[in-house]
């Protein structure tokens, strides 16, 4: 899909500059995004340096195991079907505290671990229960409390206040989160009530999706 | 609301770094190693996405300079005009759920043209924070464990990057106009 998207800018991009007589133009803008491109990156380190040092404290603290501690009862509502001492709601506790800090390389880790237990709990190996649909839900619409790489690039372009995103970005997860939630839930009910799980379109993924990974987040 | 926005703003980041290293310190965590101990990943971090960064920052760059861009969104604006929504955070919406590469490049491509503190830029900037990649996630988890059929998830994941794309936009309307 990434591939697609990528080939289709660029190869749009010469044709109508080729038709319009701006190929010049276009060169030079390729040129000039590589450039910005380095210079935004290298623009995050400030932050991301700082920011991850500040987690680590509150990693070493304990503070994602506290954190991880109050989603306990949301997590357990959002799971009725897992049972309760299972290693998964600890997994996912830890995946979603860490999302919650904007700790994205500690998240993914932490919910691969909880799907691996989900899938513990799988009848079928290879559809998706729908404990491991509402996993995927959260973390789809992960909820941040700081978007730090944000905050960064707009400090690079001399934003006049780089954090006054972070209520609008806070406010806006809240509700694609609650939206995700509710839609889950939706699913669940239907699939539970028509007893078989219901085939809706199977989700294949293509063949090269995600290879090399996408860095950011 | 209004308000109450406004303060979490001002107030989340400096909350957050006064109290975790109190917070480590009273649990006999020794803060300053810890933090240079940290604060070491991310450099790699960092570096690490460059090369996702500028393969999409040229495509976006061409794409704007070459004129597709403007006549992409020409379609649009007459639709989205009268709502008071700039249609140039709409391909924001598309590239969000499908790259995360792509999607902050373009974030850092309106930044850049309109600023940081226009209504563009904190819309986008807003949409870019509030989501997370749909597609990666969907490819990552479900991939890692061999899950072929994801069943519901991906409409749900889209679903609500669509609620997230709206309330970003929504947001930011009623905050900063």
């Amino acid at each position: 899909m990434v591939n697609w998207i990528w080939l289709f800018m660029i190869v749009v991009s010469v044709v109508s500059a080729a038709v319009t007589g701006k190929l010049e133009a276009v060169t030079e803008a390729a040129f000039d995004g590589a450039k910005t491109g380095v210079t935004v990156s290298f623009g995050l380190i400030s932050i991301l340096v700082f920011w991850l040092g500040l987690m680590r404290i509150g990693e070493d603290a304990g503070l994602l195991r506290v954190l991880s501690r109050m989603l306990g009862p949301a997590v357990r509502f959002l799971f009725p079907d897992v049972p309760r001492n299972h290693p998964a709601l600890g997994y996912i506790m830890s995946n979603m505290a860490a999302n919650l800090l904007g700790l994205g390389n500690a998240a993914t880790p932490m919910g691969i671990k909880a799907m691996q237990e989900l899938q513990k709990l799988n009848p079928d190996q290879e559809t998706a229960t729908p404990a491991m649909c509402t996993l995927l839900a959260l973390n789809t619409s992960s909820i941040t409390l700081v978007p730090t790489t944000l905050i960064a690039i707009r400090l690079q372009y001399e934003s006049a206040n780089a954090a006054e995103i972070v209520g609008s970005t806070i406010a806006a997860t809240a509700v694609a989160t609650a939206a995700a939630i509710l839609a889950d839930r939706w699913y669940r009910s239907r699939a539970s009530r028509s007893k078989r799980p219901p085939m809706t379109p199977p989700y294949t993924a293509p063949p090269h999706a995600g290879k090399g990974g996408e860095a950011v987040g | 609301m209004v308000e109450w926005l406004s303060t979490l703003s001002v107030w989340m980041i400096p909350a957050l770094i006064v109290f975790i290293p109190l917070y480590a310190a009273f649990k006999k965590v020794p803060v300053y190693e810890t933090f240079v101990e940290g604060a070491k990943d991310g450099f790699g971090t960092a570096i690490s996405i460059i090369p996702h960064i500028v393969g999409m920052m040229v495509a976006i760059s061409m794409f704007r300079a070459s004129g597709a861009m403007d006549m992409l969104l020409s379609v649009f604006k007459p639709l989205l005009a009268p709502l008071g929504v700039p249609a140039e955070v709409l391909p924001l919406g598309l590239l969000r759920p499908l790259t995360g590469a792509g999607s902050l490049a373009y974030t850092t491509d309106l930044i850049k043209s309109f600023g940081p503190d226009s209504m563009i830029g904190r819309i986008a900037s807003t949409i870019q924070g509030s989501t997370d990649t749909t597609l990666y996630v969907i490819t990552v988890y479900f991939g890692a464990v061999g899950i072929r059929k994801s069943r519901y998830a991906l409409k749900v994941g889209l679903f609500s990057d669509l609620v997230g794309f709206a309330a970003s936009i929504a947001v930011c309307l009623l905050l900063f106009s």
